[in-house]
């Protein structure tokens, strides 16, 4: 395998990632600039929003100037180990960096000295597993701070909502996470739900499935059937896009569940903003670029 | 509608909750560092009267000898909470733009000195860089980094919306309110 090659195609999946939001994202945000009344100010914010959009991928520059933590899944293959796939990420992270498709946005944690090329303990965060064919899949993410900070972790039975250890509870957590997200997250947003789990495995897998496509339908038909109700439920809130009132609170929710132990039962909620990057491609061996995961 | 310099007590008096605004002039950014600083006393190197501040920490970069903007969003207005309104009364800061909002401090000074909160569209890094037309200047760039400097920035038709006045109205509060009631009913 060519190092060299692979470290340049994973820079072009960061600048990708960075300034072009996927198809199905840019669908859901026309649909809900669709929704909003003339002249109001949620359609202004959607109208600046899908300029944004436009002048970013044109521009070849970051949609948001938060680039965020920087989430890497990679399935790796016979002929990739770990330690030379994340040798090539970083270097592709810090080039991407020093070109500017990425903030210097990585601090230490006690002193809050920048590393400059968001490379340090954690940063980027990666997830390994071992590919079953021939192909190196690598999927990412860019989640901001902003969205990250009004993500949010349920521990039922919760008194103030009246939820309990089923469904119901679990619909009453997800409309309250949006109502205090408010437009704080930089909303219309997109929840990624975890049911279950310890709290770790909980936010990482509601992470995991904003990896799903925006207007997929959920396989669990119990699971499919409350994404929607939430969905219709937390636009009827009217916080509307940056919570200036408005028809389009969310643009999707995507639950999970994980097994728990019998005495925790976890609703995390990983609140995603309208800047959505995600992107991923599969790489043939030698490192070569042969789909791309999303459509652009 | 348009909200031209110099940004005058009757002018923004003038605006309410809602009201969609295009700002042309210039604009300091200031962000957590430089709030700490006036509020503890130190001067500001310029002349806040009828200012407008810009919660941002903007990528910005030099090229053949000139600034330039490469991506200006906003940042979350709410850390500045303890200092903003303080600030504005001491210095006749007259507008400030950010994201997610102030609280009830921040929206009685507002009301008290006559200055309003402007939200910007979160995450439109570029076309808000796109409408800094100059960088006139900047400050304490070595004191505190680029980020968290003082930018002086021409705009031209930079996109916010009102959502406190001077009036004692806030859209966040607002829309938390009706919102909070459409979850109760959905709840039962």
């Amino acid at each position: 395998m060519d190092a060299k090659v692979l470290q340049k195609n994973l820079l072009e999946l960061i600048r990708r990632t960075s300034v072009e939001l996927p198809s199905d994202v840019v669908r859901a945000i026309e649909a809900g600039a669709r929704k909003e009344a003339a002249g109001s100010n949620a359609k202004y914010a959607f109208d600046v929003i899908r300029e944004n959009i436009g002048m970013a991928k044109v521009k070849s520059q970051p949609l948001c100037q938060d680039t965020g933590t920087i989430i890497v899944y990679a399935d790796l293959p016979g002929w990739c180990d770990e330690k030379t796939f994340r040798k090539a990420y970083e270097k592709a992270t810090a080039e991407a960096t020093k070109v500017g498709y990425l903030r210097q946005n990585s601090v230490d944690a006690i002193t809050g000295a920048n590393s400059g090329d968001n490379l340090g303990p954690g940063s980027p965060s990666f997830h390994f597993h071992q590919a079953s064919g021939k192909a190196l899949t690598v999927r990412m993410m860019l989640k901001g701070g902003g969205c990250e900070n009004v993500s949010t972790q349920y521990s039922l039975p919760d008194s103030r909502l009246g939820a309990g250890r089923d469904l119901e509870g679990v619909r009453r957590c997800i409309l309250d996470s949006a109502l205090q997200a408010q437009g704080k997250g930089c909303g219309p947003g997109i929840l990624g739900v975890c049911v279950g789990g310890d709290r770790g495995t909980g936010y990482i897998a509601a992470k995991e499935t904003l990896f799903r496509e925006m207007d997929d339908v959920n396989e669990d038909p119990r699971l499919a059937k409350l994404e929607k109700r939430i969905l219709k439920e937390a636009n009827g809130l009217g916080v509307g896009p940056m919570g200036f009132g408005g028809a389009t609170t969310l643009m999707g929710v995507k639950i999970t569940h994980r097994n728990r132990v019998p005495a925790s039962f976890f609703v995390s909620v990983a609140y995603m903003c309208w800047a959505f990057r995600r992107n991923g491609f599969v790489l043939s061996e030698g490192g070569r670029i042969s789909r791309w995961l999303y459509a652009s | 509608m348009l909200l031209e310099a110099p940004f005058t007590e009757a002018k923004i008096r003038a605006l309410r909750v809602g009201d969609m605004v295009e700002i042309t002039g210039v604009i300091f950014t200031g962000r957590d560092a430089v709030h700490k600083y006036l509020h503890d006393g130190g001067k500001p190197p310029v002349d806040l009267r009828d200012s407008i501040i810009y919660h941002c920490g903007p990528v910005v970069v030099k090229e053949d000898g000139k600034w330039v903007v490469k991506a200006a969003g906003p940042t979350t207005s709410a850390r500045e909470e303890p200092y903003q309104g303080p600030l504005m009364e001491q210095y006749g800061i007259r507008a400030v733009i950010g994201k997610g909002g102030m609280g009830p401090k921040t929206l009685q000074y507002c009301q008290k000195v006559g200055a309003v909160y402007l939200h910007a569209i979160g995450g439109a890094a570029q076309v808000l860089a796109e409408r800094v037309v100059a960088v006139k200047g900047v400050h304490f760039a070595e004191k505190f980094g680029s980020p968290e400097a003082i930018w002086e920035f021409q705009v031209d038709r930079f996109p916010a919306v009102v959502t406190m006045d001077s009036h004692g109205q806030s859209l966040h509060a607002q829309v938390l309110e009706a919102s909070s009631g459409k979850l109760k009913q959905l709840l039962g």
